[in-house]
């Protein structure tokens, strides 16, 4: 199962609406990666809304995807932790997921645009 | 057989592929919500699932676990058993401590699994593992 990714202007948008097994996890990483690089993205929305599950496995893909992102020039915020997944990863012990995180896409996207304003180097709107 | 089965066989999987741990915690998740556990303890049960799963695939290559519904006129209750005939863990006292991987994860899967479990109980040796869980709480 892969994961769309969506742009919009410079922004990317990957909204995971299925459980993933850990191959289709380290797709979605490399694909996220590789299209951050073609587009030269200024920014990326995670959207984990449908995750039922995160265990230390996904949350360990899900940072570092955010790592490797921030380290191509990306920002990077991840959205819609569930309320359960919440708990169980606090539970579990230490910080599982270290990246941005905010409430729903629409956040997401506007802390990105904030972020990326801040850093100043880019125009958003722009698909060059 | 199990040391530990009393209560009712539910569900017995088989662990081979990375999809078997999506069915897994699937599985899990299902049979804890007709239990009448609580959506938080589904996903904590969930979660547990899909990292013994994993550890089966990651160090044993196959397995297999087995649900049993153990609740009692007073108590819910879930137990899983986890059995692989992989090579056994060295050192158990040092792969439950936060941190300790010998797989390249995090090292959080069985500390945290334990964490989020009221039982869990490991026996290993080289041929046989088993890893035993379990969720009870009082009915409401």
């Amino acid at each position: 199962m892969r994961i769309p990714i969506l742009r919009i202007g410079r922004i990317l948008l990957a909204s995971i609406q299925v459980e993933m097994s850990d191959a289709d996890a380290l797709r979605f990483q490399s694909d996220v990666v590789q299209k951050i690089s073609e587009i030269e993205a200024l920014g990326i929305a995670i959207d984990i809304t449908s995750l039922e599950v995160v265990d230390s496995y996904m949350a360990r893909v899900i940072n570092d995807t955010a790592t490797m992102a921030r380290l191509l020039g990306a920002e990077v915020v991840v959205c819609g932790i569930q309320p359960y997944v919440a708990m169980t990863l606090v539970e579990m012990g230490r910080d599982l997921i270290g990246a941005n995180c905010v409430f729903d896409l629409e956040q997401a996207l506007q802390r990105l645009r904030e972020r990326i304003a801040a850093r100043g180097d880019a125009d958003l709107d722009t698909g060059s | 057989m199990s040391t530990a089965s009393h209560g009712r066989l539910d569900t017995q999987l088989c662990i081979a592929e990375s999809m078997d741990v999506v069915r897994a915690r699937a599985d899990a998740r299902q049979l804890a919500s007709m239990i009448g556990f609580s959506p938080a303890d589904q996903t904590r049960l969930a979660t547990a699932v899909s990292e013994l799963s994993r550890n089966i695939l990651q160090y044993a290559g196959k397995g297999h676990c087995e649900m049993r519904d153990i609740s009692t006129n007073d108590t819910l209750g879930i137990q899983i058993l986890f059995e692989d005939n992989g090579p056994g863990i060295p050192d158990i006292s040092l792969a439950i401590q936060d941190g300790y991987s010998t797989g390249g994860g995090l090292g959080a899967g069985l500390p945290g699994t334990k964490r989020l479990m009221d039982k869990f109980s490991i026996e290993s040796r080289p041929g046989l593992t088993r890893v035993n869980i379990a969720m009870v709480r009082r009915r409401a």
